[in-house]
């Protein structure tokens, strides 16, 4: 699905990513962890191609090299990133924005695209998943929302969307534990053999509620250590500390096959 | 050979003592205007005598009149003398039924997406086509005027409705109001006219679609919109006109009259050539379009202007009876070598008059676009209300954005609300849509679309669906 290998990014001569790599298989829950400035966001901004960044190394998705396409063709290539702070896009109507994005994609693939009275049906369905009232379609574009709102409209364009890959970008930040809840089970719900999912967060929190398959701790970046769902429990108990001079010993687990370190 | 066609056809004869010349398709004058143009064209439409001094009144206050110079406008020098002010299609204009229209006219207006015939038209619009100078058709005659509405060409109006015409003509917009009025009052050519009776509320949407065809001509219509007590109507204006690389002049005036408890919704789709990416060639489009709104009567002004290389207009309402209301939504996008001076005026005469004014701006490319706006509140407007939002948007770096509020208020009474922002479309927003799947231009059209929706929300629905065609057209290759 997602390979990784030796990424590197820079903004303005200074680095932020310096080396990553990274294996995500079909299917698999990966969660990234590390503190501040360590260069997370970077990462999932990184892959979906925003301008800005100097970037090296390589990322291909089901063999296909991201970092060679637009934004718009990694989008129609199954990349979807949940953002840590979504724009408001005032006058855009949230329906008539998905159904555009959503047909946007299909016609990159080469499908037909969805007429109105279907795209209804999938936005239910998607609105079902996270709690949503009618009328939240009908609203312009983020505008005006709530941080919750904000997050949940994400979820919302994920399950419309149905990508291959999703980075969800601090999901689980500015939610209170309703949200967080509905928005778990919104991810949850939309995990699938076929598509594999990103979550990178700061806590440990949202983790009690989506189980990863793998979590790494990214430090001045890059991967320092990968393990399954315990490391997070041991970064909730003892911080980013033992990291941050790149001292390992404390940590349990070991690099495992999602994580080519 | 119907009477009125052998005159024209005698006219055309006699034409050459006055230097007209006349070829296959189009009956046109030589350049130049004196005094003897202005009765030419009198002559021509077969005027009465009481028009005919009020065109040389007009005449006289031009002639001592200066163009006005406080636009934010670059104009390269209008030779008025170089100008022909007369241009007619060849055919008989006045017709009775669709089948009569010339076919090559008929296609023009199927290419630009106005059929004329009936049985094609969207249902609910009477259009009155107008070519160069003249009306060449007008629909739906018969079903308004059952209701008992007149919609027809100005020439007409002023053959068959003398009275009503006498009495409004030049009442809103006096003839010394300006340069372009006065030079209108003088050559108008054609135009629409309407009036609605007492207490009716017209069946359908009214419409009058300019088309400026002939080369080196000017274009002057005049539009006189009455609608008497307790009616209601929505006017709708579209203009297009051919790619040429020299200027062309318009210059037109509006007048809206809104009787006590009347309601007029005037909406404009203006698509003249802009000019070509260098900035040559164009329309220069110096408008006056001003309504009087009697007691709780209600005058709305919408526009989308995404044509012209030079834009001078400033749709006003004069809130003359107690509790009238007028109102402005506009958005008005300069783009290439554009520049666009708009705005409105809203003169609070009456108490508790209320108004507002919604202007959207958007420049892009070398496109400079300035809103001018006059609210203004005499003594006698007390607890008047104005709430003015002036919003600008910027697609690049080598264009402008200016807002120019003049407030007057002489009563205490009254409130006066302005704001104003100024933005970019972010690169935020661009990147959001495009990872979302769409393209840089399907995402660039969109958020300018949202930018517009509170104005676009103001258009009849044919409108609307069409200004958001127009505005995503018009930005194409502003991109990147």
């Amino acid at each position: 699905m997602l390979h990784v290998e030796n990424l590197t990014a820079s903004i303005g001569g200074t680095p932020i990513l310096k080396g990553l790599d990274l294996t995500v298989g079909a299917g698999e829950v990966h969660a990234i962890m590390g503190p501040n400035g360590s260069g997370k966001s970077t990462l999932a901004h990184s892959l979906a191609g925003r301008d800005g960044y100097e970037i090296g190394g390589t990322a291909t998705l089901d063999g296909a090299d991201l970092l060679d396409m637009e934004p718009e063709a990694r989008a129609a290539a199954g990349l979807f990133i949940g953002f840590q702070y979504p724009v408001e896009i005032p006058g855009v109507n949230n329906m008539y924005f998905l159904r555009t994005a959503l047909n946007s994609v299909r016609r990159a693939r080469g499908e037909t695209e969805i007429g109105a009275r279907d795209f209804l049906a999938v936005a239910q369905e998607a609105m079902d998943l996270v709690e949503m009232k009618q009328d939240f379609l009908n609203r312009s574009v983020n505008s005006g929302f709530s941080g919750g709102e904000k997050k949940r409209n994400e979820i919302l364009q994920m399950a419309v969307l149905k990508p291959r890959l999703a980075v969800l970008d601090e999901t689980d930040s500015g939610l209170d534990i309703d949200a967080l809840q509905i928005i778990a089970a919104g991810v949850n719900a939309l995990r699938d053999p076929e598509r594999s999912v990103i979550m990178i967060t700061h806590y440990q929190r949202l983790l009690d509620y989506i189980k990863p398959d793998f979590v790494h701790v990214l430090v001045d970046g890059r991967i320092v250590t990968s393990g399954d769902h315990t490391l997070a429990l041991h970064l909730d108990d003892h911080g980013y500390g033992d990291y941050l001079n790149h001292e390992l010993d404390d940590a349990p687990g070991r690099p495992l096959s999602g994580a080519a370190l | 050979m119907s009477d009125t066609l052998r005159e024209i056809e005698e006219l055309a004869e006699a034409s050459y003592e006055y230097g007209f010349s006349t070829d296959l398709d189009t009956d046109i004058a030589p350049p130049g205007l004196t005094e003897d143009t202005v009765r030419l064209i009198s002559a021509k439409k077969d005027e009465p005598d009481w028009l005919l001094d009020w065109r040389l009144r007009a005449f006289e206050a031009w002639q001592s009149m200066d163009e006005p110079d406080w636009a934010k406008l670059e104009i390269k020098p209008i030779d008025y003398q170089a100008l022909s002010y007369w241009a007619a299609p060849k055919s008989k204009p006045v017709l009775d039924s669709m089948d009569d229209v010339d076919p090559e006219i008929r296609d023009m207006f199927d290419k630009l997406g106005i059929p004329l015939h009936e049985q094609k038209m969207l249902s609910n619009v009477a259009v009155d086509a107008i070519v160069d100078s003249v009306s060449v058709v007008t629909t739906f005659k018969e079903t308004l005027a059952e209701a008992g509405v007149i919609f027809c060409s100005f020439s007409e109006a002023v053959q068959d409705h003398p009275e009503l015409v006498r009495e409004h003509l030049g009442s809103v917009v006096p003839v010394r109001d300006n340069f372009f009025a006065a030079l209108n009052s003088a050559v108008f050519s054609d135009g629409s006219f309407c009036y609605i009776p007492t207490g009716v509320r017209c069946p359908m949407e009214l419409s009058t679609y300019f088309r400026i065809n002939s080369m080196n001509t000017g274009q002057f219509e005049r539009t006189l919109i009455i609608a008497d007590d307790d009616s209601h109507v929505s006017y709708l204006e579209g203009c297009t006109a051919p790619q040429r690389d020299e200027n062309q002049l318009h210059a037109a005036v509006v007048e809206l009259v809104a009787k006590d408890r009347a309601e007029i919704k005037y909406s404009t789709v203006q698509n003249w050539y802009p000019g070509d990416k260098n900035g040559v060639g164009g329309i220069y489009n110096f408008v006056t379009k001003r309504g009087r709104a009697h007691t709780d009567a209600k005058i709305s002004w919408t526009q989308v202007e995404t044509g012209s290389a030079i834009t001078w207009k400033y749709p006003s309402v004069i809130l003359q009876g107690d509790r009238s209301v007028g109102e402005f939504y506009s958005v008005a996008l300069s783009s290439k070598h554009q520049q666009a001076d708009t705005g409105s005026k809203m003169i609070h005469i009456g108490a508790d008059t209320t108004s507002s004014i919604i202007s959207k701006g958007i420049s892009t490319g070398h496109g400079q676009n300035t809103y001018r706006g006059l609210v203004k509140v005499l003594r006698s407007g007390e607890n008047a209300r104005n709430y003015t939002q002036c919003d600008s948007l910027l697609l690049g770096s080598d264009c402008g954005a200016h807002t120019i509020p003049y407030i007057e208020v002489k009563n205490p009474t009254a409130r006066v609300e302005h704001e104003a922002s100024t933005s970019t479309v972010g690169e935020e927003q661009l990147y959001y849509c495009r990872q979302r799947g769409m393209s840089e231009e399907d995402a660039m059209s969109m958020i300018v679309n949202g930018f517009c929706r509170e104005v676009f929300d103001e258009l009849p629905m044919e409108f609307a669906v069409e200004a958001q065609r127009l505005l995503s057209m018009s930005l194409e290759g502003s991109v990147g």
